[in-house]
């Protein structure tokens, strides 16, 4: 006999029932919204926190990691702006404490191309998008998102945007408190977007954010999404992606993370159409007792489409750069052209990385690899370098810098790559 | 004036002894040449002047202008005038060629209390040495010796020795690889560095770049230690008698 048994209530499982019960009726959205909260919390109930027996959560443990369930974020009380990246021109949509907050932003109302709709109002508005349909629906954390999602924003982009959008989430509360904001951005066949995604908060709370973007790339259409984590180092993000990618289209995602105490960036893409291009790539900066996992699922459902998954971390510390990338060619995805690689290096003995490969190929006209690497810095280039009379410190930063940077060189929008190579740097002067 | 002195100098690899009281004096202008068979311990003598870890000096010493730099890190003994070029130059991905330079000549600058070069002062002595080499200005945008040749990268080195003006250049095996073209090249980029107030040690197995870089004086190695030395004949005698008498002698 095979008994379906679970383990009792962590804290935070009983907190997070108990809050979903006293919010289900205070939420936003309409009867449809509600049903969609409760069918998603139902099936959190039912899974419970995910743990290292649950493969995919193998190296983030929620159970452990997640030790209590903060209350829900209230409304910010006070209006801010959002700094932006240093040299790049932006509309900015600004997230904080999970809602949209308009007195924070500045999307330019003049991008013709580019429609800005609050999250519910979109829901209720629009009849053809069936929000939450995407990638990674099937995830622990993205039930809990949409069991609780606080806000966001839909954007639509019609026509090519004339400048990079940078959605900023940001907490601005003074004691820990959890969001969890949804977004949703579509473009439409032929237009382009670039996407900057960032997050933010105070250095010395555990606030917890809880994330999803979906994001639908039209036929023929391109979108260059950066996504930057610079949350205080007591945060807990988990941030969900969800991607369906057109035909002929070109796709390139780069999640640059140097922030947070427990991170989970998890993205899961499907090819639907052929001929598109990807490059999907990050690098992560960890010190001190940071963990961080970027999980991949991609899914090949059409053939003829290549893609690129580039990840480069760098660990300092006792922190710990986790990366599990799957990739599955479905049967008739013939000439599937996939290739993964990760890269850590690992700058003290009590760093760990971890590195999970996998491919799911079924189809036979394909040519998939990855490879995994983990070490410490060349000892023989470090002495190179300094018996040319560069100091010890300096000959690592250097080589630090020229590890991350051929990561960070995919980022194709010129203001944004040099804006995070300065990030990186800037990490790297911290380390003294 | 020695600038040079080695002392009783014993080495350790991985516990293997390679060095065994090797007494060497270079002075100030002189260009020595160093020559033995494999295993005799030249390369070694150089990564120890160059101050690379994992090898343990049990006894003796190196002093440069009289000051022993056993206790110098490698980045310190390159700011107090050494230069080692090296007989397998590595690649630096992600390392731009200039960016190298100009962080090494500045770090170096720096610790001697000098002021940092001008960006238009660097990348004009840069060019001038680069073209004097046969380095293209292509070779130079790229990152440090990557998708070079043996003879690009023997090259780059004897360009980075000319922009950072060592006190004490040390050529290890520099000729190894080169054809008779890139050798000439290499050599006269050395003989252009020929000063009285530089000394430079030259590594090789072979008589032929000496024929390019006349020594003015010539130190047979065999076993760990100095067993001959003598004018720039000596190079001729031994391409004529090889290096076999020695090896009894220094047993």
């Amino acid at each position: 006999m095979k008994a379906e048994f679970r383990a009792i209530k962590t804290p935070a499982e009983q907190a997070l029932s108990a809050a979903f019960a006293a919010a289900r009726g205070k939420l936003p959205g309409g009867g449809a919204i509600t049903a969609l909260r409760d069918e998603a919390f139902h099936h959190f109930d039912a899974h419970g926190l995910p743990h290292r027996r649950i493969e995919e959560w193998k190296y983030t443990d929620l159970r452990a990691l997640m030790r209590e369930a903060k209350p829900l974020a209230e409304p910010a009380t006070r209006t801010g702006v959002v700094t932006g990246l240093a040299g790049v021109e932006a509309g900015r949509v600004a997230i904080v404490n999970g809602r949209y907050e308009p007195g924070w932003s500045d999307l330019n109302a003049s991008d013709a191309g580019v429609t800005l709709t609050e999250l519910f109002a979109f829901a209720a508005e629009q009849k053809t998008y069936r929000l939450g349909d995407v990638p990674g629906k099937e995830d622990i954390a993205f039930w809990l998102n949409t069991a609780f999602m606080t806000g966001g924003v839909a954007l639509r982009v019609k026509e090519n945007a004339r400048q990079p959008v940078h959605i900023a989430h940001v907490f601005a509360g003074n004691s820990a408190a959890a969001m969890y904001p949804r977004c949703v951005v579509i473009v439409e066949p032929g237009a382009q977007l670039t996407l900057v995604e960032s997050f933010e908060g105070p250095v010395g709370l555990d606030y917890q954010v809880n994330s999803v973007l979906e994001l639908v790339i039209g036929d023929g259409a391109r979108v260059d999404h950066v996504k930057i984590g610079s949350d205080g180092e007591a945060a807990l993000r988990l941030s969900t992606l969800g991607v369906t990618v057109g035909a002929n289209s070109a796709y390139n995602d780069f999640a640059f993370t140097t922030g947070g105490g427990v991170v989970r960036n998890q993205t899961f893409v499907r090819f639907n159409g052929e001929g598109t291009g990807a490059s999907i790539g990050g690098a992560t900066l960890l010190r001190n007792r940071q963990h961080v996992d970027n999980t991949l699922v991609i899914e090949h459902a059409a053939g003829g489409c290549k893609s690129r998954e580039r990840f480069r971390s760098v660990l300092d510390g006792q922190s710990r750069g986790i990366f599990q990338g799957k990739i599955i060619v479905n049967p008739h995805a013939q000439k599937t052209d996939a290739k993964m690689a990760s890269h850590a290096l690992l700058l003290s003995d009590e760093a760990e990385a971890d590195n999970k490969p996998e491919l799911e190929i079924f189809a036979d006209d394909v040519q998939c690899g990855h490879g995994a690497t983990a070490g410490a810095l060349d000892s023989a280039l470090k002495f190179y370098l300094m018996s040319r009379g560069i100091p010890e410190k300096q000959a690592e930063a250097l080589l630090i810098q020229a590890f991350v940077g051929e990561a960070i060189e995919e980022i194709t929008h010129d203001g944004i790559r040099e804006a995070i190579m300065q990030s990186a740097i800037n990490w790297l002067d911290a380390r003294g | 004036m020695a600038f040079l002195e080695v002392k009783n100098l014993h080495v350790e690899v991985e516990g293997k002894k390679i060095l065994n009281g090797l007494t060497l004096t270079v002075e100030k202008g002189q260009v020595a040449a160093i020559m033995g068979p494999n295993g005799s311990g030249k390369s070694t003598l150089a990564y120890v002047l160059a101050g690379k870890d994992n090898y343990k000096v049990t006894e003796g010493d190196v002093l440069l202008n009289g000051e022993s730099v056993l206790e110098m890190a490698p980045d310190e003994r390159a700011a107090n005038g050494v230069f080692l070029a090296f007989q397998y130059p590595v690649e630096v991905p992600g390392v731009a060629t200039m960016t190298f330079l100009r962080t090494a000549l500045n770090a170096q600058r720096k610790r001697r209390g000098e002021s940092e070069v001008s960006t238009p002062e660097f990348m004009k002595l840069v060019r001038d040495i680069a073209s004097r080499l046969g380095i293209s200005q292509e070779m130079l945008r790229r990152a440090v010796n990557v998708g070079f040749s043996g003879g690009e990268k023997k090259r780059n080195e004897i360009l980075q020795m000319a922009v950072l003006q060592p006190q004490l250049a040390v050529l290890d095996e520099t000729d190894s690889g080169l054809d008779i073209d890139a050798l000439k090249i290499v050599a006269d980029g050395v003989n252009c560095l020929r000063s009285p107030a530089r000394s430079i040690v030259v590594i090789t197995h072979y008589q032929r770049l000496l024929n390019y870089i006349v020594p003015d004086v010539v130190h047979v190695l065999a076993k760990g230690r100095v067993v001959k030395s003598g004018g720039k004949e000596l190079a001729l005698e031994l391409e004529a008698k090889g290096y076999t008498q020695f090896q009894g002698e220094a047993a």
